[in-house]
């Protein structure tokens, strides 16, 4: 099984295209994460449509800039609007009339979203794979050496960092991040204290929504393929991120994304014959953190509130 | 109050769906026997990794189905079930076709793997099978009632293996998908020829179910200096792979079984998808054509709403599948399972869109012609005509 045919001995352009690889994809699964653990912040809820939310944020892309002809400039905002809208229309519907329900009726709730969402894509849409808009200025391949890569691949960890930073000032900062810390902290007496708690998870459905439609715009320009079901292994992978990092820690979503995504490529790289196990690599890595840190790598200890 | 009139509400559903189910069951029974319409059933994957496929088969049967809507007297009525691209749907949905509804015979399935699955729930209730796409040979192994319409993996890899030899190449890698039994079949197949015929296999890349990114394999594939990459893999994985494959500056060949015969990849890919090359059915542009498929070809476009792209060989292929069963059960005089099987078995040179069809004694079409085609200026061009006879 253990094929290292130039597993150890591997040259360097090849290695820093693996690291290159793998920092690009660990910052995808990032910035889907963020969508995880924001939500699970604070309703305490493993929202399962959000891969299916990064689904049909790539769908809309494709109608805005294929069917309807309108410019990539334009459509960038445009459909993160259209998934920021669908993100909280969800959470309308299929989370907010279960505000007091026990958590497992909400936690039904999701998957049943994930599932009518990409029943519904794949009707609407069929099984069959639609390409994503080139996008130039993200899919151009730049030669640097033997090592090849398209922008997206340097864009990506940047807008990250950016993100973390934008995100941390306005959880750090802002009214409404104060009120999200509060309602995470103590749900019934943020309510009591006069918080509109509706309206912080509204805020956070958006927020998490819109970053999965960031996400899938630099997905789709690396991986260019659109189906019903692509948003299902991002969504488990991220998951795992997010809980990696520790679940409801947003810096901890984004290492836990970054180290996922690396340690899955370098496994590859250096065991090639081992290519079979990437998907059991992030689970092996979930279980291990569950039983050696309960809590993640960022995350904190909290006492239980049962 | 609200909580009352749901409550309400859902026990009325519930009621309903078990009067429903009642009906259903009994309608199912009364229907292959003595009913007024024949059930035919079509065991496709609808949605799921090859629901694009699946439904391009389901189109081919289904214009089938309208071209020749009759056989002994009884109109014939299509129950479409989805096997989701998954062996534990698989069973469950062929246990339906069977049990439920009470078909004579099935049609189906894209991808072998759900095939395979379904293969001894159709075996043990006596119903005949057709294949129309699937090419592993454990389809049909030791199963009296399946049968089908297109050639085999072993065949389809050593065709592709004699084509890169006789490009002059020597070192190819080989990329298959976790699980799928069309794909690593076709994979093993491909190498055994290639090896045989004195290349090497320089890396091995594994796919895993729903996943996207191939970058980790394709650098690995670089490092090795492959000449030639076969990735037999759904038309989900293909277009992606494809375009990974040149952005990471991979110059080889890239090239695949039948699935890959679909414009989607095309559309994925774009510019990426020049030059890959693939083996196929069925060439829509052979002049030799049968009467038979020079009638479809424009039938079958009139069909899909006039669009000009290709016609996909699963579509040919499940149009052929439909009209052999007809054949044989208008042969056999009746609805027995046996009896059908029996007039299947006794198929000879029956005039089809891909070729005429003669089954063995496994119940596989004898064919030994495969279309080795490339793509070229965005569209599918015909290359070659490859002949293997061992």
């Amino acid at each position: 099984m253990f094929r290292e045919r130039y597993g150890i001995f591997m040259s360097m352009d090849i290695f820093l295209q693996h690291l290159l690889n793998g920092i690009s994809v660990g910052s995808l699964y990032a910035l889907i994460a963020i969508g995880y653990t924001m939500v699970y912040g604070i309703l305490l809820l493993i929202n399962f449509a959000h891969g299916d939310i990064f689904m049909m944020a790539s769908y809309f892309m494709i109608f805005a800039v294929v069917d309807f002809g309108v410019p990539v400039w334009i459509s960038l905002p445009l459909i993160i609007v259209f998934t920021v809208v669908l993100g909280m229309l969800l959470e309308r519907a299929a989370y907010k009339p279960l505000r007091s329900a026990p958590r497992m009726s909400i936690m039904i709730s999701a998957i049943g979203a994930s599932y009518l969402l990409e029943n519904l894509a794949t009707y609407l849409f069929t099984g069959v794979p639609k390409g994503y808009p080139d996008i130039p200025w993200l899919t151009a391949v730049i030669n640097v050496g033997n090592i090849s890569f398209q922008i997206v691949t340097v864009i990506a960890p940047v807008l990250i960092i950016v993100i973390l930073l934008g995100l941390m000032a306005l959880v750090n900062h802002t009214k409404t991040g104060m009120a999200m810390r509060a309602v995470s902290k103590d749900f019934e007496t943020a309510r009591l204290m006069g918080i509109k708690i509706d309206k912080v998870i509204a805020a956070t459905f958006a927020i998490g929504s819109g970053l999965a439609a960031v996400g899938s715009v630099l997905w789709g320009a690396k991986y260019s393929s659109v189906y019903p079901l692509m948003g299902v292994m991002p969504g488990l992978k991220c998951f795992v991120a997010a809980v990696f990092g520790g679940i409801g820690n947003i810096p901890g979503a984004v290492l836990g994304g970054i180290v996922l995504g690396l340690g899955e490529t370098l496994l590859v790289a250096f065991f090639p014959g081992l290519t079979g196990y990437r998907d059991a690599f992030a689970f092996v890595v979930l279980i291990v953190m569950l039983l050696v840190r309960p809590n993640g790598l960022l995350g904190e200890k909290t006492t239980d509130k049962v | 109050m609200k909580r009352k009139v749901m409550a309400v509400l859902l026990v009325a559903a519930m009621a309903a769906s078990m009067l429903a189910g009642c009906g259903k069951s009994g309608g199912g029974e009364a229907g292959s026997a003595s009913g007024d319409v024949i059930k035919i059933g079509v065991f496709e994957p609808l949605t799921g990794e090859n629901g694009g496929g699946g439904s391009q088969e389901v189109d081919g049967i289904k214009y089938a189905n309208q071209v020749y809507p009759e056989v002994l007297g009884k109109k014939v009525e299509l129950v479409v079930v989805d096997n989701k691209s998954d062996k534990g749907e698989a069973t469950t949905a062929a246990t339906r076709l069977v049990e439920q509804e009470g078909v004579v015979a099935v049609i189906g399935s894209y991808g072998s793997g759900v095939s395979i699955a379904a293969g001894d729930i159709f075996k043990n209730a006596k119903v005949p099978a057709m294949g129309a796409s699937c090419t592993n040979p454990m389809v049909t192994e030791g199963n009296d009632y399946y049968f089908r319409t297109c050639f085999l993996d072993p065949f389809q890899g050593t065709v592709m293996a004699n084509y890169c030899t006789q490009q002059g190449y020597t070192k190819a890698a080989i990329v298959y998908q976790n699980g799928d039994d069309y794909s690593t079949g076709l994979a093993n197949f491909f190498k055994a020829s290639f090896e045989k015929a004195g290349g090497t296999i320089v890396s091995e890349g594994v796919i895993q179910t729903n996943d996207s990114d191939y970058n980790s394999i394709l650098t690995n594939i670089k490092a090795a200096d492959a000449e030639v990459i076969f990735a037999p893999s759904s038309i989900t994985v293909a277009g992606a792979f494809i375009k990974q494959a040149r952005a990471l500056g991979i110059e080889s060949l890239i090239c695949a079984g039948d699935t890959w015969e679909n414009e989607a990849i095309i559309d994925v890919a774009g510019e990426a998808a020049e030059g890959v090359v693939l083996s196929t059915f069925y060439d829509e542009n052979d002049a030799s054509a049968s009467d038979e498929a020079k009638k479809f070809v424009p039938g079958f476009k009139e069909y899909l709403g006039g669009d000009d792209a290709i016609i996909p060989a699963v579509s040919a292929l499940g149009y052929d599948a439909y009209c052999v069963v007809i054949d044989a059960i208008e042969r056999a005089g009746s609805t027995d399972g046996d009896a059908i099987r029996q007039a299947l078995a006794d198929t000879s040179d029956f005039v089809g869109v891909t070729g005429a069809i003669t089954f063995d004694e496994n119940g596989d079409a004898q064919k030994n012609v495969a279309i080795v085609k490339t793509v070229e200026g965005g569209e599918f061009k015909y290359l070659d005509t490859v002949t293997v006879t061992e």
